[in-house]
């Protein structure tokens, strides 16, 4: 395995979860404030604590179990399907075809949501576990850490470093906890779309690299070829971009939704 | 038995969202890169060419599908 490639792994998982944490860092802070921050922590944790189960109990059986090419045209097929998909919102809303993510009305619209429940009382502090708080804390995480998990086992055990990308992952978790603390919720000064873009450029390159090597292509260059397949993808990215922008300019209509 | 047959069905609707979702052709555009890789088993610079622009083209499809227009068009 090169160098290049262990780098490309560490930086997509890296990516991947630290998108996928801002995400729901913004729900968490946003159940603490609303219902009490012990609840929210206590839910955010049980959360993390089943995604790393989910990932010891599939991962480990894919890595020692099922032979090597069948592995990697079914995680290739994975992470081609989740990095097309996210290749193609992070061009619609360069172009404008589409609402950037929007932390700050996910946050209001939860903070609003939560406190509605029971009259906007949150539970005090040291009075035991407010269910509402904990329940949503509990979901946002697990929902945004699905497909992290899915990121971290395609990667892993397709390349037989499971533990390096669940490291990865672990680091992404950390930082985005430490500068969640730090800056409370400025979460949308997180330049999203492009930290999206880059992981959908390393995705769908993993991804078609991993097929193509299972169902037996020979890639000039073997592992070297998972680099120019980014860079190929970076050029489809602009190509496309600016393609929408320019010839298919926005109409002056509502936009679409910016919480999906 | 009601409880398994729930966790079923929300499993099978946790992939099939995942893998098609409201973009049944980026799971086409998968479905086929895959079927092309089989039959380019072997090749070299074949499978190297096309396979990345059969996901490009089917990116570009999903792109358009996917833009916003105005009113009535």
């Amino acid at each position: 395995m090169h160098t290049s490639s262990t780098l490309v792994l560490v930086l997509a998982v890296f990516a991947a979860s630290l998108v996928e944490m801002v995400e729901a860092l913004t729900i968490v802070v946003a159940a603490g404030v609303s219902r009490g921050w012990r609840s929210a922590l206590e839910g955010a944790a049980a959360a993390a604590g089943v995604l790393g189960v989910l990932v010891l109990a599939v991962g480990v059986p894919l890595v020692h179990y099922v032979p090597i090419d069948a592995l990697r045209v079914i995680v290739g097929t994975l992470l081609l399907v989740l990095g097309l998909s996210w290749l193609r919102k992070a061009i619609l809303r360069a172009s404008g075809h589409k609402a950037m993510h929007d932390e700050d009305k996910i946050y209001a619209e939860t903070v609003a949501g939560l406190s509605s429940e029971d009259g906007g009382a949150p539970a005090p502090p040291g009075k035991g576990r407010d269910g509402v708080g904990f329940a949503v804390a509990f979901k946002g995480v697990f929902l945004e850490g699905m497909e992290v998990v899915l990121i971290v086992i395609s990667l892993g055990a397709a390349q037989n470093r499971l533990g390096l990308a669940a490291l990865a992952a672990g680091a992404a978790v950390v930082l985005v906890g430490i500068v969640g603390i730090l800056v409370a919720r400025q979460l949308s000064e997180v330049p999203e779309n492009t930290i999206k873009t880059l992981v959908g450029v390393m995705l769908t390159s993993f991804g078609l690299f991993w097929v193509g090597e299972g169902a037996g292509v020979n890639w000039p260059g073997g592992d070297l070829a998972i680099p120019v397949l980014a860079g190929f993808f970076v050029v489809v990215y602009f190509a496309l971009t600016a393609l929408m922008r320019t010839r298919l300019p926005v109409p002056a209509v509502e936009v679409e939704g910016a919480t999906s | 038995m009601a409880a398994a047959a729930r966790g079923l069905r929300a499993f099978g609707h946790f992939w099939w969202d995942f893998l098609v979702g409201d973009t049944p052709e980026l799971a086409l555009a998968t479905g086929v890169v895959v079927a092309l890789a089989f039959l380019l088993a072997g090749s070299r610079l074949v499978g190297a060419i096309i396979l990345p622009l059969v996901a490009t083209g089917f990116l570009l499809l999903s792109v358009l599908r996917g833009r916003r227009r105005a009113p009535g068009g």
